[in-house]
């Protein structure tokens, strides 16, 4: 019975935590939001440089080949530091469909790019409100070119490639398109988190290449399964912030004469935001053995992981600005970054509730 | 990471499995069989594991224990899982905490009298620590211990004592000096529970069922050889006892489990309001899907703590977390169940509906486990204070001398 990373990847951790400390994630993200930079730049181009970003791809594409248990540890500082950096969609979901679905010529062209923090991915899959689902006529691929919209697309003013979620003969497919292909229009939108803004993309006949590795919604939903445990590290991390930053403020700030972390009530809520942490860092790491080991359990464990970070991290965002009180309710206070991230990370793969369906599914499958 | 047992762990399972196997089927109680016949099975079982060094773990081998690896406690504990003993619960406050306490601040004819019996059952231990008076505020006990030559003199009651009716020694914390700070005035003794003047009375709790006790204590005499610690020491020493209880949590994730299954088996025939069955219905699988990870959340805990005791270091309070998280979960699994049955669920009976009769269990048992062993709410005061290290509240009654103390 092991379940805990082992040393070389807690190492990996280690290095990019210092490697983020140096940038201050906050900082980013306020410029994000101020609109001054979209996204830390320095900062992507830095991870690139030593490796982390290639962490899940082969070498044979210039990347690490450590495994996504050390992209686990990567994603868990990444949130932690908070920084505005196109991780979870870049990193994560289009490096993952590039190495597990692409062809051999897109892995060989742009896997090498994403490792080196050169380019950077997004993935254009949602049409309006409500669950995710299959591609209907929203986006349709034929003879060769795609016609259609996609909205929300996430750090989608940041990106130079999409993967665009489309439907053809019947079934849901990823293309791959360039940001600058002809017939392909970006216009901003504005985004709860601006560190992570969104694009709609208008697509009029843009040449597309399909990924002969993911064809249909099921193939789709694994590839959404794996992102799921990733982006809950994110959660586990940013969440494990937010924790420290009230705690912090709980054991400095005076009320009534006493600090205001001896009062009863501030207690037992950072108590139920630390047992909260707890566990979703616990359903994170067994999702990541599940992730790494291909385990049949991985949809179940994907879910859980989900379900309980987003709990997690909102509970925790919405507790930061509680503890603060009214300076938390200001613009200037960073109390607000991580509530804004914490709906961001909750909606990017699809909502809770979707989530939790998605589970009680799973289980009833299995019992 | 690795879910499966190590090479070793994965030898001694298949060893106790098959242990277990050959020599469980002797100690299930018959149909029928009461309290008394049930507890003489357990001190059986007991002395039977004991013959095969399957008892005493962590203990030592001079007294019949077993030394070694936390884990392989936790192996056997697995694999007793589904045998009736495992359930009597009384056998495990010997080896789990009277023990050890002996061992940190006992001497050594402590542990030649009560070290081998102990582990074979043939001693069976009790706790008097918390009174009608004095529960979360344990160091604010009344319970009275007067020297008397080399005895002492003891006055008091004890509450929430499970096991007494059958426990042949108990674990008393008593006040020695009432004039100084509560924390200052208390000591530690063993006590013979067939010493005169010691009255045992079964304790109801609101599902019907009477687990616990009240224990009377009327002009009790204690040999002063029985005092382990100090006079006015016996914080410290009821402090090692309560520290011992974290093993126990490898067998909480059963509390919760335990409800998921009945309550997805209801929703897979149940109709909700929409007429959909509920297992169809999103409502549900939204407030399920928040149990499920819960539940799993503190296996998956546990796991990290065998993790921690398989490299020989102390797990952390972890274990708090998964208490606060069951306990909190089983009651409003079991209010919600109840929910999903509708006016059913105001009729508790076993033979129509198995699964809503384990519901309806928890809906009863689940007050008593938000306060055992530590309510809920000095739960969290635990982990803010000593894990968050948030700073302490006021204490109006820390100096003062413990006869000038408000209570009621």
């Amino acid at each position: 019975m092991n379940l805990d990373f082992s040393e070389e990847q807690k190492a990996a951790g280690e290095q990019v935590q210092r490697l983020l400390t140096g940038h201050s994630g906050l900082a980013s993200a306020r410029r994000a939001l101020d609109g001054r930079e979209s996204f830390d730049r320095r900062l992507w181009a830095e991870l690139g440089r030593a490796g982390w970003l290639g962490a899940t791809i082969p070498e044979a594409f210039g990347g690490q080949a450590l495994g996504y248990e050390t992209l686990c540890c990567i994603a868990q500082e990444v949130g932690r530091s908070m920084a505005a950096i196109p991780f979870g969609v870049s990193a994560v979901l289009v490096t993952d469909a590039l190495v597990r679905g692409g062809a051999d010529a897109q892995r060989a062209t742009y896997l090498p790019q994403l490792a080196r923090g050169e380019r950077i991915g997004a993935l254009a899959f949602v049409e309006g409100n409500g669950a995710l689902r299959a591609a209907s006529g929203g986006c349709v691929f034929a003879d060769g070119r795609l016609t259609g919209v996609r909205t929300g697309v996430s750090d989608g003013m940041s990106a130079d490639f999409f993967l665009v979620l489309a439907r053809s003969d019947g079934q849901s497919g990823l293309y791959l398109v360039e940001g600058t292909a002809a017939g392909l229009y970006r216009e901003p939108q504005q985004g709860i988190d601006p560190a992570h803004a969104p694009a709609r993309l208008r697509l009029q006949g843009v040449i597309a290449d399909p990924l002969p590795g993911l064809i249909g919604w099921s193939a789709l939903e694994r590839l959404l399964d794996r992102a799921a445990v990733l982006v809950a590290f994110e959660q586990v991390g940013a969440a494990d912030a937010a924790l420290e930053m009230a705690t912090n403020y709980a054991r400095s700030r005076y009320a009534f004469g006493r600090l205001i972390g001896s009062f009863q009530s501030l207690k037992h809520k950072l108590a139920d935001v630390y047992v909260a942490n707890e566990l979703a860092r616990a359903n994170a790491y067994y999702g990541a053995w599940a992730l790494e080991s291909e385990a049949p359990t991985l949809p179940l464990a994907a879910a859980a992981a989900r379900v309980s970070a987003t709990e997690a991290l909102e509970r925790a965002s919405r507790e930061l600005i509680q503890t603060h009180g009214g300076i938390a309710v200001t613009w200037e206070h960073d109390a607000h970054l991580f509530y804004r991230r914490a709906q961001h990370l909750a909606l990017m793969l699809g909502g809770l509730r979707e989530w939790q369906y998605r589970l009680v599914a799973q289980l009833a499958r299995a019992a | 990471m690795d879910f499966n047992d190590s090479p070793a762990e994965a030898a001694f399972r298949a060893e106790v499995r098959e242990w277990i196997r050959a020599n469980g089927p002797r100690f299930v109680p018959p149909a029928g069989a009461d309290d008394a016949e049930v507890v003489r099975l357990a001190r059986a079982w007991q002395a039977a594991r004991a013959d095969f060094r399957y008892a005493g773990f962590g203990l030592p081998a001079e007294i019949g224990g077993r030394p070694g690896s936390a884990l392989e406690e936790v192996i056997f504990l697995q694999e007793q899982r589904d045998h009736p003993m495992a359930r009597v619960e009384i056998m495990t406050l010997g080896t789990g905490m009277a023990l050890p306490t002996i061992m940190a601040h006992g001497r050594p004819d402590h542990l030649a009298k009560f070290g081998r019996p102990t582990i074979r059952g043939e001693i069976v231990w009790c706790q008097l620590f918390s009174e009608p008076v004095a529960g979360s505020d344990l160091a604010g006990i009344r319970t009275a211990a007067v020297r008397d030559g080399d005895r002492w003199l003891v006055n008091g009651q004890k509450v929430w004592t499970s096991g007494a009716f059958f426990a042949d020694w108990g674990l008393l914390l008593a006040r020695t000096d009432p004039a100084v700070p509560k924390h200052k005035g208390l000591s530690y003794f063993l006590l013979d529970m067939k010493s005169s003047g010691v009255q045992v009375r079964p304790l109801r709790q609101l599902g019907g069922r009477a687990e616990f006790n009240e224990v009377f204590l009327t002009d009790v005499s204690i040999p002063d050889s029985m005092r382990l610690g100090s006079i006015g020491g016996g914080w410290a020493v009821a402090m090692t006892t309560l520290s011992n209880e974290r093993l126990a949590l490898t067998g909480d994730a059963a509390v919760g489990r335990n409800l998921i299954a009945p309550l997805l088996n209801l929703a897979k025939r149940t109709p909700g309001p929409s007429g959909d069955l509920l297992i169809d219905d999103a409502g549900f699988r939204e407030r399920l899907a928040s149990y499920y990870v819960a539940v799993a959340g503190v296996e998956h805990i546990s796991a990290r703590i065998l993790t921690a005791l398989s490299r020989g270091s102390s797990p952390g309070p972890e274990a708090t977390v998964g208490k606060l998280t069951l306990t909190r979960l089983l009651q409003s699994m079991a209010t919600f169940g109840m929910d999903l049955a509708g006016v059913a669920g105001t009729v508790i009976d076993p033979s129509t509906d198995a699964d809503l009769h384990e519901i309806q269990q928890g809906l009863l048992l689940a007050p008593g486990y938000r306060m055992g062993g530590g309510t809920e709410e000095i739960g969290k005061n635990v982990i803010a204070e000593r894990v968050l290290g948030l700073p302490p509240d006021v204490r109006v009654d820390k100096d003062l001398p413990f006869n000038k103390v408000r209570s009621g």
